[in-house]
């Protein structure tokens, strides 16, 4: 099939899956313990790899931007620079990169191969909606925890940069605190959560859709949740650019 | 209205994906406590017609009907009304492979949130009727390729449905676990006149399915009979797909006489 029209069938099959996802969670039944427990898998599970991710992402800008504010003399606003680019940029998109590689994967892998081994078929046989089973429940998991993981992630972002401040950088403490302090208003959170939540559902939505259209038995669950990861990924750092442009003209209009 | 006799009818179905035709204005009806045995080669279309009949495919064109109810343009939710009639039994069992074969066997009943105190009994009666019981708190991946097969039979059986259908149950096992899967089909014909179609190739189960009977002695004993002289299966008809069409519709005695090279090559 000409790449073109595949590529417009799949944006057109992905805006139904999400239309008819949309439409489910607001319709019985719902499945609380499946989306507390796809909570505890999608979210609670990824703890560890965000908080590496966090620390020494915190730690590296420190690092690196320590030299360039020397050279103006405003060493002093390492915290700034660093709490803004985490909360603004980097806590949301690499927490939902390391989402879109951990989670985003997991779920096309396993929905692909209920797909192939007829479980979706049998679950539908017996009387369950799989849209409100599967999809919903890890949409709702992921909605909820993206933005909590990301302000894991830009915490202990700033704890790292915190740390090679005062161990190699030699500034006092206060000094990096008191200007992280500065960085952060009200405006800045809102910002900071609403890309973690945009991140998580497209995370979730794409990773489903991925896996309930597999084709071609095991090889084609190893295709899916190939094609869930590049594609999540690259909507997520799209996405970005776009929520960064809405968020700066609603929220972060210079006074 | 489609005859209230028949538990399903199809009348006049064709399906298509793309260029390839799977089912070509496909017509058969099965009675209330009838098994209708459907053969072909792979491709035929021959799990297509299930699928259909489970609304998770929709016809092109024609109609389909279960229990004299049209279903052809059914949506996902009245669908699931017609389901609960229904019991499939899928090819590899398509168990739920992250749930025991418990769990596995209750889900229809917790999916319409019936008290647990209530479902013990469903379950263990089913896994019984199987012979699995003692599979209870197995995960599926650790069962035999026969015993996932019967413990997707007693998922299907749960909630009592009327109608049946079985999707080549009997592919890849060994004659003896066939075998006890074709005894299954004969109790839940027989004894609990239940309707349903029958999707195979292999002769080894056409020759139980059609020659065998099973009754009940006084001593609540089953004994299964080949039929003779005195008596003659009227209740398993035969469906032949080739191609997307239907070769061939009606009994035991007349598909054997039937001269068509295409069926002959299955009873030789």
């Amino acid at each position: 099939m000409n790449p073109l029209i595949n590529g417009i069938i799949q944006v057109q099959e992905l805006t139904l899956l999400t239309g008819r996802a949309v439409r489910s969670i607001t319709r019985q039944p719902r499945y609380w313990g499946e989306m507390f427990r796809q909570m505890d898998v999608l979210g609670v599970g990824s703890l560890a790899i965000v908080l590496l991710t966090g620390t020494f992402t915190g730690m590296v800008l420190a690092l690196n931007t320590a030299n360039t504010l020397q050279k103006f003399g405003v060493q002093n606003v390492t915290g700034q620079l660093v709490t803004t680019s985490l909360i603004r940029e980097l806590g949301p998109v690499l927490t939902c990169l390391m989402l879109a590689g951990r989670v985003g994967s997991g779920i096309a892998a396993e929905l692909g191969s209920m797909l192939v081994s007829e479980q979706i078929d049998a679950m539908r046989a017996l009387g369950t909606d799989p849209i409100k089973k599967l999809v919903v429940p890890r949409i709702v998991a992921l909605v909820t925890m993206a933005p909590a993981l990301t302000v894991i992630c830009d915490f202990v972002g700033m704890l790292g940069g915190l740390l090679i401040s005062i161990t190699l950088l030699h500034q006092p403490s206060s000094v990096y605190l008191a200007s992280s302090r500065n960085a952060v208003d009200i405006n800045e959170m809102i910002g900071g959560l609403l890309k973690p939540m945009v991140f998580g559902f497209i995370i979730a939505i794409v990773g489903c859709y991925k896996g309930l259209s597999t084709t071609g038995g095991t090889v084609g669950v190893g295709r899916s949740t190939t094609q869930s990861v590049v594609l999540a990924s690259i909507l997520v750092i799209v996405t970005d650019f776009l929520l960064s442009k809405v968020i700066i003209s609603l929220l972060l209009q210079p006074n | 209205m489609g005859s209230a006799l028949n538990a399903i009818e199809f009348r006049d179905v064709s399906l298509a994906f793309g260029e390839r035709v799977i089912l070509d204005r496909v017509s058969f009806a099965v009675r209330q406590g009838e098994s209708k045995i459907v053969m072909g080669g792979s491709g035929t279309g021959k799990s297509t017609i299930l699928r259909l009949a489970l609304g998770l495919i929709k016809p092109d064109a024609g109609r389909i009907f279960i229990d004299g109810e049209d279903i052809t343009h059914h949506t996902e939710e009245q669908m699931m009304e017609i389901r609960r009639k229904i019991g499939m039994v899928f090819q590899e069992g398509a168990l739920f492979d992250s749930l025991t074969v418990y769990d596995n066997v209750a889900y229809r009943l917790r999916e319409q949130h019936v008290p647990e105190e209530q479902i013990e009994p469903v379950v263990m009666r089913m896994l019984r009727f199987v012979d699995l019981e003692d599979a209870v708190v197995k995960m599926p991946n650790e069962l035999s390729g026969g015993m996932r097969r019967r413990v997707g039979i007693a998922r299907a059986l749960v909630g009592n449905p009327k109608i049946i259908f079985y999707d080549e149950p009997t592919a890849g096992l060994d004659p003896i676990t066939a075998r006890t899967i074709c005894e299954l089909a004969l109790k839940l014909r027989d004894l609990e006149d239940v309707s349903s179609i029958f999707v195979t190739h292999r002769l080894q189960d056409i020759e139980v399915l059609a020659h065998e009977y099973v009754i009940r002695d006084d001593k609540g004993n089953l004994i299964f009979e080949e039929e003779g002289e005195r008596l003659c299966l009227i209740n398993t008809k035969f469906v032949m797909l080739k191609d997307g069409h239907i070769i061939f519709s009606g009994t035991d005695e007349e598909i054997r006489q039937s001269a068509d090279p295409y069926i002959l090559k299955f009873f030789t």
